[in-house]
């Protein structure tokens, strides 16, 4: 579905000194696959999320979304960032709606998806509110909804719940869970809790810093659909354990 | 004419008052006792009216203004000066701060142009713009739009570069194109700053055409002003005064109005507006 090959990212700094963000990346993501990257800040992730976004420039390598290269946005393609980035002035029905007025498709069509996808997580009642009048979390669903309201075949996550707390964090998991079942999308999330990267992931990229690049993939052989009680089994602890060996003393840090 | 109304109250709302609003009453008897004191004094120490006037004589010149027809047609002059200036030097304003703020190049080779035109006050230039434009209305707009035409300028380059690069990014993933980021977000988070450019317009627009006037003109508040004052008719000068004052505080009011409707996602603005009015 998406291949990644040889990908490469290097940043020019002022003291002359390139830093590299990315050292030859290369991996495959299968049609309805949830794929999880984990590591520290500054391995890269992040980048490597917003090249696929195609609001980043590579240096070098290919990025093939069914076989085609594509090297910019892409309309196949559905964007969660860190922050939920709603527009104040909006309402959150007209915030939904933000890709189908960018891409020109019909708002008599897909004006009753958004209005499905509010009730899919769980906002039904709000379209009318602006975001100011919103929690956190949210806000947070309002720019899920937005990012599958085009109807993407493929959602790109950037640590999406990081500015929740840990409860709402669960509950966002578990609601993620249940949309990625029940819109068979293909999922790539970016986040540095190794133990969300596991509770959510097919597979696990696991990347190290200074330069970026894949440590490990780890495969989850976890039961679907997935439940809170698992993160307290033993399967779980191990892949956890699996992943945190890469990252030794230095630990995981935001 | 607020204290008017506000002592003609039964006491028992005035109470009322005093304990939810107690600024609004205060701020009442501070007006009235300035008058009062103003008026005791004039009369304790034998003032000249020529000098300064007791405000009985200024409400008594205002009134007479008021009731003359002749009087509307000096507000009338002005107060189209004002707009008409204001309306050309904001949407000038504008359109070169929204061309400036979506295309880097223009910031780097018109704007300190523009900068250097502002150094240049407008008072001293406005002796040459009433050679060019004439003794009548037309020289007054042109001022006046002059000087409206900066704040709106600067106010309107500021907010094109407040949208978020975030926001941005995120309108870009979504294959948006540069015509679509500025129509969806730059123009919208230019907004605030606009109408802070505005605001500021429409007050220096009523000094803009009164400076107009002062130069050379043949009707209007600020011609009558002169006439006035050369005539030694000081509460004359007052009440004129008075009702530039009223002219440039309704305008800031209906401004606001119009920001309030516009903005009405920017709370942080909204708090600033209820401290400045």
């Amino acid at each position: 579905m998406i291949e990644i090959r040889g990908l490469n990212k290097v940043y020019d700094t002022r003291d002359g000194e390139p830093i590299i963000a990315l050292k030859d990346i290369n991996f495959d993501i299968e049609q309805g696959e949830f794929v999880t990257v984990v590591g520290p800040s500054g391995c890269g992730k992040t980048t490597m999320l917003k090249i696929l976004a195609g609001i980043m420039r590579k240096t070098s390598g290919e990025i093939l979304v069914r076989g085609t290269p594509i090297d910019g946005p892409n309309r196949q393609i559905g964007v969660v960032f860190q922050e939920p980035l709603l527009l104040p002035w909006r309402n959150i029905i007209q915030n939904v709606m933000v890709p189908i007025e960018i891409q020109g498709r019909s708002k008599a069509e897909y004006g009753p998806v958004a209005a499905d996808l509010l009730r899919l997580v769980g906002l039904t009642g709000f379209d009318k509110k602006y975001p100011n009048e919103l929690s956190g979390g949210m806000q947070q669903r309002v720019g899920i909804a937005r990012a599958l309201v085009h109807d993407p075949a493929f959602l790109l996550m950037d640590e999406p719940f990081g500015a929740l707390d840990a409860m709402t964090r669960e509950q966002m998991n578990l609601e993620l869970l249940r949309i990625w079942h029940e819109r068979q999308k293909t999922v790539l999330l970016v986040t540095h809790s190794i133990a969300e990267a596991v509770f959510l992931a097919d597979r696990i990229v696991v990347m190290s810093p200074r330069p970026g690049r894949i440590a490990e993939v780890i495969e989850v052989d976890l039961p679907r659909p997935r439940t809170l009680a698992m993160i307290n089994s033993d399967a779980f602890g191990t892949y956890v354990a699996r992943v945190r060996k890469h990252f030794g003393a230095e630990g995981l840090d935001g | 004419m607020t204290a008017k109304k506000k002592t003609s109250l039964p006491a028992g709302r005035i109470r009322d008052l005093l304990y939810r609003r107690p600024e609004i009453v205060f701020s009442v008897l501070l007006l009235i006792l300035i008058i009062g004191g103003w008026e005791a004094i004039i009369a304790l120490f034998n003032i000249p009216p020529i000098l300064v006037p007791a405000p009985s004589a200024i409400a008594r010149s205002l009134w007479a203004n008021l009731t003359t027809p002749r009087f509307y047609s000096h507000v009338g002059v002005t107060l189209w000066e004002i707009l008409a200036g204001f309306a050309i030097g904001s949407v000038v304003g504008l359109v070169i701060g929204v061309c400036i703020g979506q295309w880097k190049m223009l910031e780097k080779t018109v704007y300190p142009y523009i900068v250097a035109f502002q150094t240049v006050p407008k008072v001293a230039i406005a002796p040459l713009i009433v050679i060019w434009f004439g003794y009548g209305i037309m020289s007054k707009v042109v001022i006046t739009a002059l000087i409206a035409f900066f704040p709106v300028v600067v106010n309107c380059i500021a907010g094109m570069n407040a949208a978020s690069y975030q926001q941005v990014d995120m309108l870009r993933s979504f294959t948006a194109t540069r015509w679509q980021v500025f129509r969806m977000v730059k123009i919208q988070a230019a907004m605030p700053f606009i109408f802070a450019g505005l605001d500021i317009a429409i007050v220096l627009a009523v000094i803009g055409a009164i400076v107009g006037e002062f130069i050379g003109a043949q009707a209007g508040l600020g011609f009558l002003l002169l006439q006035r004052n050369f005539s030694m008719d000081t509460a004359g000068t007052f009440a004129i005064l008075i009702v530039l004052s009223a002219i440039g505080m309704i305008l800031h009011l209906l401004m606001n109005m119009i920001r309030r409707r516009i903005v009405f996602w920017n709370e942080r603005d909204e708090i600033l507006a209820q401290g400045s009015s």
